[in-house]
């Protein structure tokens, strides 16, 4: 019996127009749409509940308290998850290392034989939550993962480098990885599910101790970049933006 | 103490990887400012001869059977004893497949502070990052005493950081590397894929923007009429929409085709890095903010589905 735990990270939406705030040197988060670090966290969460359906066990998802945790906990129950725990502390203004020494302290309660968490987040400014935390618990740790098996008494597991080639690492548990893709597309709920989880399941709510920001570099100054050129636009209706576009393919020589 | 900038070498089955050019490069900058030397460290198992071409003052090479090929474990545990021992001014890692397995732990257990995703340094030893999938720079100073650093491609040119002339080479000592959590049992090759899209000259891109794995068939459509091959972006491969032979960026192929169309691909670092060989790029995003038109010659901003069947059927005309 796998004792499995998902750290899923919330991020600021990508999707929304992001801006800086009046000191220039942060994210003006006052209007921000929390959601899951969807790329990999998802991914993370999925691995998680493959690995208990071939190997049994129980799936204990955390995140932290931001705005948006509930819809993340309650997604993940709908998919399998058994237990669900939000952290209490203001995560909005910490960093990676606060967070991993946070959660570790918490984590380490629950004996854990495997932590996932997402490969990266697009915030990280002081290293990946991942191998921040796997150090702060003592545990080995491998990132860049697409594939987590158990194999007498150890894990294997596929290390991605370029161009698709693929490292089998066997590691000894417990052990931290971080995940780029599970073995499978996440799994879609349907909305109807995740409501019924929400009848079903509760929320465990623990404190974080106090936040040690320390490990991180202090910001200055934040901007967007100045593109060094950019495109030209093709203006009009789609069929004069065709024609514009199949006159740039001859013209490149392509047709 | 000292003010040099270590440089963490990345190689894999023999082959020295382009980041560890770019940061040599990095390196370079930023001794300036620090008036320090420029020094490249090479884990690995009769590997000596890798440190041929760097351009760097020194060398230190750490020999052992087990950093001949890369595991988290024993990198961390000769590094961290390496950067205790000698308190460089900096460590440059790759924000990469290995940079990032060693880095952010030898901050923690070193309790040092960890830039990430660094893409340049200024004359003045600040760092500059590159977060939020390449929307935001993030400055600020090179923390102390030593600073650990991951570095994204794209500041600096790989040729900057060789060299024609070999750097000396020191031998350096390693700790004892026993009782590894972490070992390499073996390497799975990719999988041999149908076409080789680093090798096609027209490339019609897919990316989150194409929502499903049915509308795959309509950027087919458009590719087989202009005679191209569809390629796509990482969440698209994910998803299993497309065969992994078919990913552009970072996990995937570099490409340099005459033309790369892009649809529904926001440009974020990763997907970047690998096209902008090409020879010109056309992006066609809803999101006149999006990066991919900071690194496409032309842009077109529409609805992919307002678009896509027109241009195929104009593309047929033309021929
Ligand atoms: C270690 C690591 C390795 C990675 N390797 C790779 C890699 O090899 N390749 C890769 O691609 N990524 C890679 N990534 C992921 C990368 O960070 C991005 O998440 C990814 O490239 C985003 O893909 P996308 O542009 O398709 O999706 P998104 O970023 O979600 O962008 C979708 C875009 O489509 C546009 N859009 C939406 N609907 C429409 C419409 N109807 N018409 C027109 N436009 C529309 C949106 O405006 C948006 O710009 C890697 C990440 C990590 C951490």
């Amino acid at each position: 019996m796998m004792n499995i735990v998902v750290l899923a990270k919330l991020v600021p939406d990508l999707v929304e127009e992001l801006t800086i705030d009046a000191s220039g040197a942060a994210l003006d988060l006052t209007f921000a749409r929390w959601i899951i670090n969807e790329l990999f966290d998802d991914h993370a969460i999925e691995q998680g509940i493959l690995l208990k359906e071939r190997s049994g066990g129980t799936v204990t998802v955390i995140a932290p308290d931001l705005e948006g945790a509930d819809d993340v906990l309650f997604t993940a129950a709908a998919k399998g998850a058994d237990r669900l725990i939000k952290v209490r502390s203001d995560f909005s203004a910490a960093n990676n290392h606060a967070v991993a020494r946070a959660f570790s302290a918490i984590i380490k309660g629950f004996q854990p034989d495997l932590i996932l968490t997402g490969v990266q987040a697009h915030n990280d400014l002081d290293g990946s939550a991942g191998p921040l935390l796997a150090e702060s618990l003592g545990l080995p740790y491998v990132g860049y993962v697409s594939g987590v098996a158990l194999a007498d008494g150890k894990f294997m597991v596929k290390k991605e480098y370029p161009g698709g080639l693929i490292a089998e690492m066997e590691v000894t548990l417990p052990a931290v990885f971080g995940i780029q893709a599970a073995e499978q597309p996440p799994r879609y709920v349907a909305v109807s599910k995740v409501r019924q989880a929400m009848k079903t399941s509760s929320i465990e709510e623990m404190d974080a101790s106090d936040l040690d920001l320390s490990g991180a570099p202090e910001i200055e100054r934040m901007f967007q970049p100045e593109a060094a050129a950019h495109a030209e636009m093709l203006e009009g209706t789609p069929e004069e933006v065709s024609a514009k576009l199949v006159a740039l393919f001859k013209e490149l020589g392509v047709l | 103490m000292s003010q040099d900038i270590y440089v963490v070498i990345e190689h894999l089955r023999g082959q020295v990887a382009d980041i560890s050019y770019t940061m040599l490069a990095a390196a370079r900058e930023l001794s300036r400012a620090t008036s320090g030397k420029v020094i490249a460290v090479l884990l690995g198992h009769n590997a000596k001869n890798l440190a041929r071409d760097f351009a760097a003052d020194q060398v230190l090479y750490l020999d052992h059977a087990s950093l001949a090929e890369f595991t988290s474990d024993a990198y961390q545990k000769a590094l961290a004893e390496l950067i205790s021992k000698d308190q460089p001014r900096a460590v440059l890692f790759g924000n990469t497949s290995i940079g990032a397995d060693v880095a952010s732990v030898l901050s923690m257990r070193l309790g040092l502070p960890l830039v990430n995703s660094c893409r340049s340094f200024t004359s003045e030893a600040k760092f500059i990052s590159q977060i939020c999938g390449g929307k935001i720079m993030a400055e600020g100073e090179l923390p102390s005493p030593t600073a650990l650093v991951t570095m994204v491609p794209g500041g600096y040119q790989p040729d900057q950081g060789k060299s024609v002339e070999s750097p000396p080479v020191t031998e350096s000592a390693v700790p004892a590397l026993e009782a590894l959590r972490v070992t390499l049992s073996k390497y799975i090759e990719p999988e041999s894929a149908d076409v080789d899209i680093s090798k096609e000259p027209l490339l019609i891109a897919v990316g989150r923007g194409i929502q499903n794995k049915d509308n795959i068939e309509l950027a087919d459509a458009l590719a087989q009429a202009i005679g191209g091959v569809v390629c796509a972006s990482r969440p698209v491969i994910d998803q299993g929409w497309l065969p992994t032979s078919r990913l552009v960026g970072k996990s995937g192929k570099h490409v340099k085709p005459k033309i790369y169309f892009a649809m529904g691909i926001s440009g974020a670092p990763e997907h970047v890095e690998a096209i902008t060989q090409s020879d010109t790029i056309i992006a066609v995003n809803t999101d006149p903010r999006a990066p991919i038109f900071n690194v496409a010659k032309y842009g077109v901003e529409m609805d992919i589905f307002e678009l896509v069947e027109t241009l195929t059927e104009t593309v047929k005309q033309a021929k």
